[in-house]
């Protein structure tokens, strides 16, 4: 939907060969999957429940300042781990090859309030189908935000730096709302729906049975440490709002991304949709470690294009599909977490405005990469 | 309280703890075997029996319960990181004192679970295990006279009870391609020295695939034997026909390693409902296996119709089933055998 489309120098033969090698690139991971993926999967949910477990007995111990950081370290990497590298990953059907019952998108649930049922749904389904379609995509702007010029601007768009902060700290409430579509099901008539009451309440259980192991349990298992241990849950878990908030928000928000019309997805073709995960995603760069705690979404781009491909293989994948951009001239966005946070926040706080009567410097920028 | 109670009380507690996941999933980290844990087993070792079978002896978990001579049981194999479970016949005897069982594998051309096994696995891994099953066994009453009738891997089960049990009277027919293809020839060899057995051993290589009709000769009083039959198809379906015929068939009992397709159709569309994958099926392949490559967690069992360990619900369409051409449509509690049934035009199971 920017003035200048990215990829008007392309033709719809060119796109076509486009999707048959992207297409090439995923036969070959699939031809080669096995035991080393296999094993790379098995050891990070070994590492993660070890670490769990860990933190969590040193935090019974957590009225000693030192055991409350260690504790709580431990504990917050855990649960990002969970989340990225397993809980998401898992239920994108990315290990189901492996015929594991116990590793297996249909029988998965993970440690966040939105029930995986749920989840997969809003997720796999609308998110990854419609990447970026405004108006169809919830992840876009989750429905509280202003992400492009061409949207309306509304007076309460004027808070939404502070929506978007907000969110990130109770992120995982935030997810589970709109994949209830909570904003559209509230009204009166909605309300009374069974099914959707039927998902609120299985909602309802999950966060139930979450802040009774996090904030009682768990603190009345350590006894005089009761405290410090609900402070010391209650802080992983917004360590890793924030961490999944801001990794999310680098994948579709940072600027050279691109947004899209609801109308420019009418009849698209199998190359067409490549094309748009391609230029609707963008990457983090950094560390082995970095992509780890990502959940390898810091390859967001070979996510989007290959959502079921096991996430220890993105990495070698990247540096093929690195070369299609090249070939095809297209701008692959990536960079560094801090600078691409920066970027996506700026964007947050510029849409928060009209949009200015001349050009802003980024939407020149666009104009030269174009 | 009781201190059954009070065990399920604090489990109830612990999974408050361990919530989305259960206490075993973190005690499957450290104790796979343990009681109360998904059956598995621990392979302790691999030893060659020909060049191309091999005997491998597995440490069952805790739950184990035991198998009467001549069963199967089912183990799940991780096999280039995918699960894949087949039955094999357990060869160890009963009385075993230490408590492992064996089971002899035969690797077939392309087969990914026996050539894994026979080749490639190390001790130490840990494997799916189900209990045994089966019921090609003995009778409670020792017949006065046995016959088994073997060929190829076939001898397995045979194996498992001629260690388990000794009669007075046995004899054994086996065939196998050369010498060095007949499993177990030396332990046959030592019961034949020990008197424990009478062996006619044939070389189909050498002297051709034996006629069932030859057994009056091989074996005079062979229709006055209980007589146990393991091995290819063709000798089986001769073997059944032969006894029909002398209308003695009650004392024949078979065991077949993989059913008899009889029939196939056009197949058809394949809807797998909880899963949300919709795949193209023949009309030949079985719906389990349909399921299993598509990444569909399919329950499976023997792989050939007998321990409806694999059914599912059929929610729509029609499916056929490969052994008899028999027709089962969709309706409300309608379940299928996925091993056995193939899609006979666009069906929906609820997987």
């Amino acid at each position: 939907m920017t003035a200048i489309d990215p990829t008007a120098h392309l033709t719809a033969e060119q796109i076509e060969e486009l999707g048959r090698e992207l297409d090439a690139i995923r036969d070959e991971v699939i031809a080669s999957r096995g035991e080393k993926d296999a094993a790379y999967i098995r050891k990070v949910i070994s590492v993660q429940r070890k670490l769990e477990l860990t933190s969590r007995g040193i935090l019974l111990f957590s009225i000693f300042p030192p055991a409350w950081l260690i504790g709580t370290a431990g504990l917050s990497v855990a649960k990002i781990l969970e989340n990225m590298e397993i809980g998401h990953n898992i239920l994108h059907g990315q290990w189901d090859w492996m015929r594991d019952p116990k590793i297996h998108s249909t029988t998965w649930e993970w440690d966040h309030v939105s029930p995986a049922e749920q989840w997969k749904h809003s997720h796999n389904e609308l998110h990854h189908t419609y990447t970026n379609v405004i108006g169809k995509d919830n992840d876009l702007g989750y429905g509280i935000m202003r992400v492009d010029e061409d949207q309306k601007w509304h007076p309460m768009h004027l808070g939404q730096p502070l929506w978007n902060f907000i969110n990130a700290c109770f992120f995982e409430y935030g997810i589970a709302a709109y994949d209830l579509e909570l904003g559209k099901n509230l009204h009166k008539r909605r309300r009374k729906n069974p099914e959707f009451r039927a998902r609120a309440k299985a909602v309802g259980r999950k966060i139930r049975r979450q802040v009774l192991k996090d904030y009682v349990i768990h603190p009345l298992l350590s006894g005089p440490s009761f405290l410090t241990t609900l402070a010391a849950t209650f802080t992983a878990n917004l360590i890793r709002n924030l961490w999944s908030h801001s990794v999310i928000m680098c994948g579709h928000f940072p600027e050279g991304v691109q947004v899209f019309e609801r109308r420019s997805i009418v009849g698209e073709t199998r190359g067409q949709w490549y094309l748009r995960q391609m230029m609707g995603s963008a990457n983090i760069s950094g560390s082995k470690a970095m992509h780890i705690m990502t959940g390898n979404l810091s390859h967001q781009i070979e996510h989007h294009l290959f959502p079921d491909l096991p996430s220890s293989r993105y990495a070698e994948v990247a540096v093929k599909v690195r070369a299609l951009f090249e070939k095809y001239e297209l701008e692959y966005v990536s960079g560094p977490l801090p600078k691409q946070v920066f970027s996506a926040w700026r964007k947050v706080f510029r849409l928060s405005l009209p949009n200015k009567k001349v050009k802003t410097p980024d939407r020149e920028r666009e104009l030269v990469a174009a | 309280m009781t201190s059954t109670a009070l065990r399920s009380r604090a489990w109830k507690l612990l999974e408050l703890v361990t919530t989305p996941l259960l206490p075993s999933d973190y005690l499957d980290l450290v104790s796979p075997l343990r009681a109360g844990a998904d059956l598995r087993g621990r392979i302790e070792a691999v030893h060659p029996e020909t060049p191309d079978a091999a005997t491998i002896v597995i440490r069952p978990g805790r739950g184990w319960r035991g198998h009467v001579a001549g069963q199967y049981v089912r183990i799940g194999v991780d096999v280039d990181g995918v699960r894949l479970w087949r039955a094999y016949s357990v060869t160890s005897p009963t009385s075993r004192s230490d408590g492992r069982i064996t089971i002899t594998v035969k690797a077939i051309p392309d087969g990914k679970v026996s050539n894994h096994l026979v080749r490639r696995v190390k001790p130490g891994t840990v494997i799916q295990l189900d209990q045994a099953c089966g019921e090609f066994v003995l009778p409670a009453a020792k017949p006065a006279k046995v016959l088994y009738l073997t060929a190829g891997s076939g001898i397995t089960p045979a194996m498992g009870m001629l260690r388990d049990t000794r009669f007075a009277d046995v004899v054994m027919v086996h065939s196998a391609p050369r010498p060095e293809d007949v499993i177990f020839r030396n332990d046959l060899h030592d019961l034949v020295a020990d008197k424990a057995l009478r062996l006619v051993e044939l070389h189909t290589d050498t002297h051709g695939m034996l006629d069932v009709a030859r057994l009056e000769e091989l074996v005079p009083d062979w229709a006055e034997r209980e007589t146990w039959a393991c091995g290819p198809a063709g000798l089986l379906d001769a073997a059944e026909a032969h006894w029909a015929e002398h209308g003695i068939a009650a004392k024949l009992h078979t065991e077949r390693f993989r059913p008899t397709v009889v029939v196939a159709g056009d197949g058809g569309e394949v809807t797998f409902g909880k899963t949300g994958k919709t795949v193209a099926a023949d009309g030949a392949t079985p719906l389990l296996s349909v399921g299993e490559e598509a990444g569909v967690l399919m329950p499976s069992g023997c792989r050939m119709g007998i321990c409806f360990g694999c059914v599912t619900p059929l929610k729509s369409g029609a499916v056929r089933d490969l052994r008899t051409g028999e027709i089962t449509e969709a309706e409300d509690g309608v379940l299928v055998q996925t091993c056995v049934s193939a899609a006979a035009g666009p069906c929906e199971l609820e997987r």
